[in-house]
């Protein structure tokens, strides 16, 4: 009896841990008044200086998006989002006519652990992967807009771009245009239509022919503002026999009203370059009892064009009320890989509803999925994937494990895995568990001296470690520790 | 003078409502080694899992002093900082959690409580190295995830080098000595030979007369039907290893 009830005392004191990035920045913010129609959509286009393809872009994926009806199929309940109360721009007014960023958000970045200074770095003394000294360029997105890239101009020697999204399509508008919309067309879903037509800011990336990016590049999501959206647009191009790891963040301060976060990435792999993606998605979940919290509304898909291209999506998602996203793969490349690394944590009320598509259309394509789904407190946690493999594509091989572990008697976890093969050499191995945490291994744990709260996360990190070391160095260690903050207070 | 280290009155203890304690009286002084024998499901592993604190058993009547301290009244981890320490029978495998990693967060935390300072990295691995000598456990252990993918005899040894690094006042070994040959129980038995001191007790759960041989326990216990039935020396051993417990059997039972 005495041991149940201290049982429950634990995961009780593990699933509540509190937000640590809840804080809001005080900064003069321009927001456009509430509402979408079309001359919202002109609005953000003048607001960013752009050509007019780019607004036609947006024009056309409005005019589609307001025929549209929400999709509902996600085993999640999003309450209707109020277009009319949401507003589709704002951003921290720069500080006079200089372009210095406001010292406000300087010291934002700071508290969330985000270098935005450069260090001191000799020309050409750039560390090389692994060499333990870890470097990352940074894109610090605030609201709608871009604040700060740093380490641009060393990439420019290297023939990388890597700038904010805005300024991209204002000097790189013929590399955008070819580009955009190719691997997630606007009328793809209802989100990626929303987005194509509001999209506010992201990063963007291009790896010349041949070159491996020397460093991390990483871009930092922070939604400041109250009664607004934020519309992520990222594009990456890696060209031929090209690499780079890419990483984004994300944060946002604890508010009563449920925050709209829709974004869109694209990914477009040419022949044998590799692109590795990873997030560690901590965007507000809402409060203990499923107020308030973000709702993270993604489409990103990767499309491995080239032969022999190679994509790996890493994701540790631990944030939102809300989370609906399927980083997938189209490999049309001939022995073309793709890669889907995940861990979903959801507490609470939170919901997750997430996994991945692997679609074979290249010859001798091959694709691994690895979910770790954990779920506490009253929350869902859904892993949705599908591996589809076309007529044409011969000799194709997929694994899929999708693990379930459970720390509480009053969350869910669910699993829909569809498989469409139509090519009979394809090989196709799918495994899954669903577990509760193991009251033995706690037990040994505790019998050596160890906590039950400490124990537990000493377990679920290593229930989750095959995705997190997956991650780059310096997220890992991020990751775990938001693992822990994440289940903490949640044991049973 | 005889100081009690441990002292167990009446206890009763049931597993999902089956009673297998019924009644153990046992006082265990400082410096003591004692031999637990008996049939199988005679109780010898749930005695194990009381002193220990696993929540899967319940006890329903009597108590047990640690130290002078209500033992029940301890959570498990509180348990292993006063220095209890089992070896358990079936060692658990925790993957994705290296050794390292685990017996750092073991060793801490018992330093923590000791109001000591954690050890640094470097002191940490030292002291995995010289404790890894003792029980001859390979290098490769320290990255490996806890028991995971260690054969039945390197799972046993795993345990008495866990045994080595806590230096427990109170050691259970819970038939640590089954599936071993005959060097990996010289070994077993090296470890915890090294670990005697006039303040530390052992409590050796067995079948076999060879852990015996190596340990020397000064009194042995028979369990039998949830009660110890006699309590001698080292011959009781010797007799019940060349007879079975047939003869208990029939001198309870009349």
């Amino acid at each position: 009896m005495r041991e149940e009830n201290k049982s429950e005392d634990v995961l009780k004191d593990i699933t509540s841990g509190e937000y640590k990035y809840g804080f809001t920045t005080d900064v003069e913010t321009e927001v456009i008044p509430t509402g979408l129609n079309e001359d919202v959509v002109r609005l953000i286009s003048r607001k960013k200086g752009e050509p007019d393809w780019m607004l036609q872009f947006r024009l056309d994926a409005y005019n589609w998006w307001k025929e549209q009806k929400r999709p509902e199929w996600g085993h999640v309940k999003v309450e209707p989002v109020d277009y009319d109360k949401i507003s589709f721009y704002a951003a921290p007014k720069k500080k006079s006519e200089n372009k210095e960023v406001d010292p406000e958000i300087l010291k934002t970045f700071d508290k969330l652990g985000i270098p935005l200074h450069e260090r001191d770095m000799l020309l050409g003394n750039m560390p090389s992967q692994g060499s333990g000294e870890s470097m990352m360029a940074v894109d610090a997105i605030v609201d709608s807009e871009s604040q700060k890239t740093t380490y641009r101009d060393k990439l420019a020697e290297l023939g990388i771009i890597f700038c904010s999204f805005g300024e991209a399509v204002r000097e790189y508008p013929d590399l955008v245009r070819q580009y955009l919309g190719k691997v997630v067309p606007t009328r793809d879903n209802y989100y990626s239509a929303l987005n194509s037509a509001v999209f506010s800011d992201g990063s963007f990336v291009y790896i010349p022919k041949g070159v491996r990016c020397p460093m991390e590049l990483a871009s930092y999501f922070r939604i400041n503002s109250s009664g607004t959206g934020q519309f992520e647009r990222t594009l990456i191009i890696a060209d031929e026999e090209s690499y780079v790891s890419y990483l984004e963040g994300c944060t946002a301060p604890m508010r009563d009203e449920n925050q709209l976060h829709a974004a869109v990435v694209e990914i477009y792999v040419h022949e044998r370059a590799e692109v590795k993606y990873s997030t560690v998605q901590n965007w507000y979940p809402g409060d203990k009892n499923g107020r308030g919290g973000v709702y993270n509304l993604v489409t990103k898909r990767a499309l491995c064009a080239g032969d022999y291209s190679k994509i790996s999506w890493t994701q540790v998602e631990t944030g939102s009320a809300i989370t609906w996203k399927y980083p997938s793969c189209v490999l049309k490349g001939e022995g073309s890989s793709g890669e889907f690394y995940s861990v979903a944590v959801t507490n609470n009320y939170q919901e997750a509803d997430t996994g991945t598509k692997m679609i074979h259309i290249g010859k001798n394509s091959s694709s691994r999925i690895i979910s770790k789904g954990i779920s506490a407190g009253h929350s869902q946690n859904s892993y949705r994937g599908l591996v589809k493999v076309l007529p044409g594509a011969d000799g194709v091989r997929n694994y899929t494990q999708c693990d379930s572990l459970l720390l509480s008697n009053t969350c869910g976890a669910h699993t829909f895995p569809i498989m469409d093969i139509q090519n009979p050499t394809a090989v196709i191995e799918h495994e899954a568990t669903t577990s509760k945490i193991n009251q033995d291994q706690l037990f040994y744990c505790q019998q050596r001296g160890i906590k039950e709260e400490d124990a537990v996360s000493l377990i679920v990190g290593g229930y989750a470690r095959e995705v997190v070391q997956k991650l780059p160095m310096e997220f890992a260690v991020e990751a775990q520790k938001l693992l822990s903050l994440s289940i903490e207070n949640s044991v049973g | 003078m005889s100081n009690p280290l441990l002292e167990i009155k009446n206890l009763h203890a049931s597993v999902a409502g089956k009673e297998i304690l019924r009644g153990i009286n046992l006082t265990i002084n400082q410096g003591e080694v004692h031999a637990i024998m008996g049939p199988n499901g005679a109780g010898k592993s749930t005695l194990s899992a009381i002193l220990t604190g696993n929540p899967a058993y319940e006890v329903t009547e009597g108590e047990i002093l640690y130290k002078g301290k209500d033992l029940l009244a301890m959570k498990p981890e509180q348990r292993a900082w006063e220095g209890i320490f089992l070896s358990f029978q079936y060692p658990v495998e925790i993957p994705g959690v290296s050794m390292v990693n685990f017996m750092r967060a073991a060793v801490n935390a018992q330093r923590e409580y000791r109001g000591l300072q954690p050890l640094t990295a470097t002191e940490f691995l030292k002291l995995m190295r010289e404790k890894r000598a003792v029980v001859q456990l390979d290098n490769k252990l320290a990255n490996r995830s806890v028991n995971e993918g260690f054969s039945g005899g390197e799972k046993k040894r795993n345990e008495i080098f866990q045994m080595a690094m806590l230096e427990p006042t109170l050691s259970i070994l819970d038939e640590t000595d089954s599936g071993l040959d005959v060097d990996a129980l010289r070994i077993v038995s090296d470890g915890v030979n090294r670990l005697k001191s006039a303040e530390r007790s052992s409590i050796v759960i067995t079948h076999y007369q060879k852990l015996l041989e190596y340990v020397q326990p000064q009194f042995v216990h028979i369990v039998y039907k949830g009660r110890i039935v006699k309590d001698g020396g080292p011959e009781l051993g010797d007799r019940i290893f060349a007879e079975g417990f047939d003869w208990i059997r029939q001198e309870v039972e009349l």
